[in-house]
C-alpha cells in the first residue's frame, strides 16, 4: 500500500464525534486534528454526540467515513444498529470506524472487536491507538476511491 | 428653512397606509389611510391615502425620501427546500424568515413528484433552494432542482446550496425560463450558518420582480422605491435600533414582539451566547437577526384555539370574564376578524390572548438548556439563543399600542423560575412601539439612520400607562 497524498486525502471527508453521554473530548480533539493536518477534510462534533446527529451531518456534508468515539465504557450499547441507521439513511456504503474504550474491564482485544465488526463497523480500534495507525487504515481503505477518481 | 420630510408607504393588504415624518425633529407629522387597491389599480388606494394625509397635515410637503413597502397580495410567500430537517433545511428556513417571508411551505430531502407539484401549486413568489454543504451532498440539491423543473416550477429561485452543484442548477433552471440566481450557500460547512447573502438575493428579487408582479410599480412615479416586504421593516428598525450608529449610541441586544391578528412574530437581534460558563452549546448556530412567526398565535384569527388551549377554565379565571361572554367575544371576533376592543370586557379577553400570545411566542423563540447526565456529572447543554441577558424587550402590535395593559401582556414573555430551562429575557426594560415606529424606522434605516433613530427614541416609550391619542401610527397589516 501507498499512502495518499494530502491532496488525494482532500477529496475524503470523515465525520468524528464522542457518541453518547460521552464528555471524554479530548483524544478525539487530538484525532481529528492530527487527521485535518495530514490532508483530510474532517467534520467534527464533539462531546455528547447522538448517533442519528453523526448521521444528519454525514448526509449533509457527503461524508465517506464516519470515526466515532467512545471511551466511558457504554460504546457497545451506544453503537448498537448504527450501520443500520445509515443504510436505513441512505448511506449504505459509508465507512465505520470506532474507537476508545470500548468496553467496561478486561476483555480480549480480538472478542470487543469482533463485536464491533459484526455491529457493521469497518474498523475498530484499542485504547492506546496512535494516530498515524488510523491514517494508514484510512489510506488503505480509500486507496481505490481515489485511484478511482485521481 | 423647512425641515426634511419623508413619506413613508405600507401597501397593506387591507390598507393602504401612509406616514409623514418630520426627519430633523424626529416626529411624526401626520398619517393617512386610503383602501388597499393592489388587485385593481394601486394608485387609487394611493391617491385616497394622499388626499387623508393632506386632510391631515394640511398641504404635502417636498418629500425627500419617499420610501414603501409591501405586504400586499399575501405578502411575500416563500417555501424552501432543503436536505437534511435540522440542518440547510432549517438554515434555509431561517433565512426566508429573516427575508420577511412568509413561509408557506418548507421541505426537506429528497422531493418527489407530489412534493413538486404541490409546491407549484401553491404559487410561492419566491423559492429558496438549499442542500449540501459546499463541497458536501450535491445529489440531493440536484434532484430537487430537476424534479422542480420537471413540475415546471415558474417562480423565481434563489439557489443558496452546495457550490458544486449551484452553477448547473441555475444554468438547467435559466434555460427553462426561470429566473434563478445563485447566492452563496445557507451552510457552507456543517454547522456553520450564513443566511445574510441569501436574504440579500431575497430582497432582491422581491424589489426587482414582486414588486412589479404584484403591481406596486405601477404608482412608482409616486415613490422613490419599494425596499422591502413590511416585516423586514420591522426587522431592520430592530437591528439599527441595537446597533445603533457612530453618533447614536444603539440599545443593545434585544427582542422585539409584533402581536398580530394573524400571527405573533418575534425578532430576536442578540449573539444569544450562554450567559454562563460552562455551558456546551449544542445544534445549529442561530443568526443574529432571527425572526420567528406564530401562524397559530394570532389575536383575530385563531382567538379560538388560543382559548381552547390555555383551557376555559383557566381563561375564565386569568380574565375574569365567564364562559358565555367568551364564548360571545369569539362568536364576535369570528364574524368581524378586523374587530377593536371597545368595551372592557373585550380589552379584558384580549389582555388575556395577548399575554398567552407573547409567552408561547418568546418561548418558541427562545433558546433553552437542558441537563445531560454524564459519566463525569451533570452537563449543561444550550440549544437555541441564551436571552436571559438581554435588556430590552420592545412590544408592538394594536393590542399593545392601543390596549390598556401593554406591560402586563409583555411582561408575560419573561423569564419564569418554574421553566427556567427557557433562556428568555430576566430583567429586560419593556417599552411599547406605540406608534409603529420600529417600520419607519426600518424604512429609513439606510437612507437616514440617525434621524430614523432620533424617531425611534422620540416615539418608542418605556412603562407607558397612559393612553395616547390613535390619529398616528396605525398599525401597517402584517
Amino acid at each position: 500500500m501507498t499512502a495518499l497524498t494530502k491532496q488525494q486525502r482532500a477529496s475524503i471527508t470523515l465525520v468524528t464525534g464522542v457518541i453518547g453521554a460521552d464528555t471524554h473530548i479530548v483524544g478525539n480533539r487530538i484525532l481529528s486534528m492530527a487527521l485535518e493536518k495530514e490532508g483530510f477534510n474532517i467534520v467534527t462534533l464533539g462531546a455528547l454526540t447522538p448517533a442519528e446527529d453523526f448521521i444528519k451531518a454525514a448526509i449533509e456534508t457527503a461524508a465517506d467515513a464516519i470515526l466515532v468515539s467512545s471511551l466511558y465504557g457504554q460504546g457497545e450499547l451506544d453503537c448498537r444498529g448504527f450501520r443500520d441507521m445509515c443504510i436505513e439513511a441512505g448511506l449504505d456504503d459509508i465507512v465505520l470506524y470506532v474507537g476508545g474504550n470500548l468496553v467496561v474491564g478486561k476483555q480480549a482485544w480480538e472478542e470487543v472487536e469482533t463485536r464491533f465488526t459484526d455491529m457493521g463497523f469497518d474498523r475498530a480500534f484499542p485504547p492506546g491507538t496512535r494516530t498515524p495507525d488510523v491514517v494508514e487504515k484510512l489510506d488503505t481503505d480509500f486507496q481505490s476511491k481515489v485511484s478511482g477518481t485521481a | 428653512m423647512t425641515a426634511d420630510t419623508a413619506l413613508l408607504i405600507d401597501f397593506g393588504s387591507t390598507y393602504t397606509k401612509l406616514r409623514a415624518i418630520d426627519l430633523d425633529a424626529g416626529k411624526i407629522l401626520g398619517a393617512g389611510q386610503g383602501p388597499s387597491t393592489v388587485t385593481s389599480d394601486v394608485t387609487i388606494g394611493l391617491d385616497a391615502a394622499l388626499g387623508d394625509l393632506e386632510d391631515a397635515i394640511g398641504h404635502l410637503p417636498k418629500f425627500k425620501y419617499r420610501l414603501a413597502s409591501s405586504s400586499a397580495a399575501g405578502g411575500l410567500a416563500m417555501i424552501t427546500v432543503g436536505l437534511v430537517k435540522e440542518l440547510t433545511a432549517e438554515a434555509a428556513r431561517l433565512a426566508a424568515l429573516g427575508a420577511g417571508a412568509k413561509l408557506i411551505d418548507a421541505h426537506a430531502y429528497k422531493l418527489t413528484d407530489k412534493d413538486a407539484a404541490g409546491i407549484v401549486a401553491k404559487n410561492p413568489d419566491i423559492l429558496l433552494l438549499a442542500g449540501g454543504t459546499d463541497g458536501g451532498n450535491e445529489e440531493t440539491i440536484r434532484w430537487n432542482a430537476e424534479k422542480l423543473a420537471q413540475a415546471k416550477l415558474a417562480c423565481p429561485v434563489v439557489i443558496a446550496g452546495n457550490r458544486n452543484a449551484a452553477d448547473d442548477i441555475a444554468k438547467d433552471l435559466q434555460a427553462l425560463g426561470v429566473d434563478a440566481r445563485i447566492a452563496e450557500n445557507v451552510m457552507p460547512e456543517f454547522n456553520v450558518l450564513d443566511v445574510e447573502p441569501a436574504r440579500a438575493a431575497i430582497r432582491d428579487v422581491f424589489i426587482e420582480r414582486i414588486v412589479h408582479a404584484k403591481g406596486i410599480d405601477r404608482a412608482q412615479s409616486r415613490f422613490d422605491a419599494v425596499l422591502m416586504p413590511t416585516p423586514t421593516a420591522v426587522m431592520e428598525g430592530a437591528r439599527l435600533l441595537a446597533s445603533g450608529t457612530s453618533k447614536i449610541k444603539g440599545l443593545g441586544p434585544l427582542v422585539v414582539i409584533d402581536v398580530g391578528g394573524a400571527t405573533t412574530d418575534v425578532h430576536s437581534i442578540a449573539e444569544g451566547k450562554p450567559a454562563q460558563g460552562g455551558v456546551l452549546q449544542y445544534g445549529l448556530p442561530e443568526p443574529f437577526a432571527k425572526r420567528t412567526v406564530e401562524g397559530d398565535l394570532g389575536m383575530r384569527h385563531n382567538a379560538r384555539t388560543i382559548v381552547e388551549t390555555i383551557g376555559a377554565d383557566i381563561f375564565s379565571a386569568r380574565s375574569g370574564l365567564d364562559a358565555s361572554e367568551i364564548e360571545t367575544l369569539l362568536q364576535t371576533i369570528e364574524a368581524d376578524i378586523e374587530r377593536l376592543p371597545n368595551s372592557v370586557t373585550e380589552t379584558s379577553f384580549d389582555t388575556t390572548l395577548a399575554s398567552f400570545a407573547v409567552a408561547r411566542a418568546m418561548k418558541r423563540h427562545a433558546g433553552r438548556v437542558e441537563i445531560k447526565q454524564s459519566v463525569t456529572g451533570p452537563v449543561t447543554v444550550q440549544y437555541g439563543k441564551d436571552l436571559t441577558d438581554v435588556e430590552t424587550i420592545i412590544g408592538t402590535g394594536g393590542v399593545l399600542a392601543h390596549g390598556e395593559n401593554p406591560e402586563k401582556i409583555l411582561a408575560a414573555a419573561l423569564f419564569d423560575h418554574d421553566e427556567a430551562e427557557s433562556l428568555r429575557p430576566k430583567r429586560p426594560k419593556l417599552m411599547v412601539d406605540q406608534a409603529y415606529a420600529l417600520y419607519a424606522v426600518g424604512l429609513l434605516a439606510d437612507a437616514a439612520p440617525e434621524a430614523a433613530l432620533r424617531f425611534a427614541h422620540n416615539n418608542i416609550h418605556t412603562n407607558i400607562i397612559e393612553k395616547k391619542g390613535t390619529g398616528h401610527g396605525r398599525t401597517p397589516t402584517a
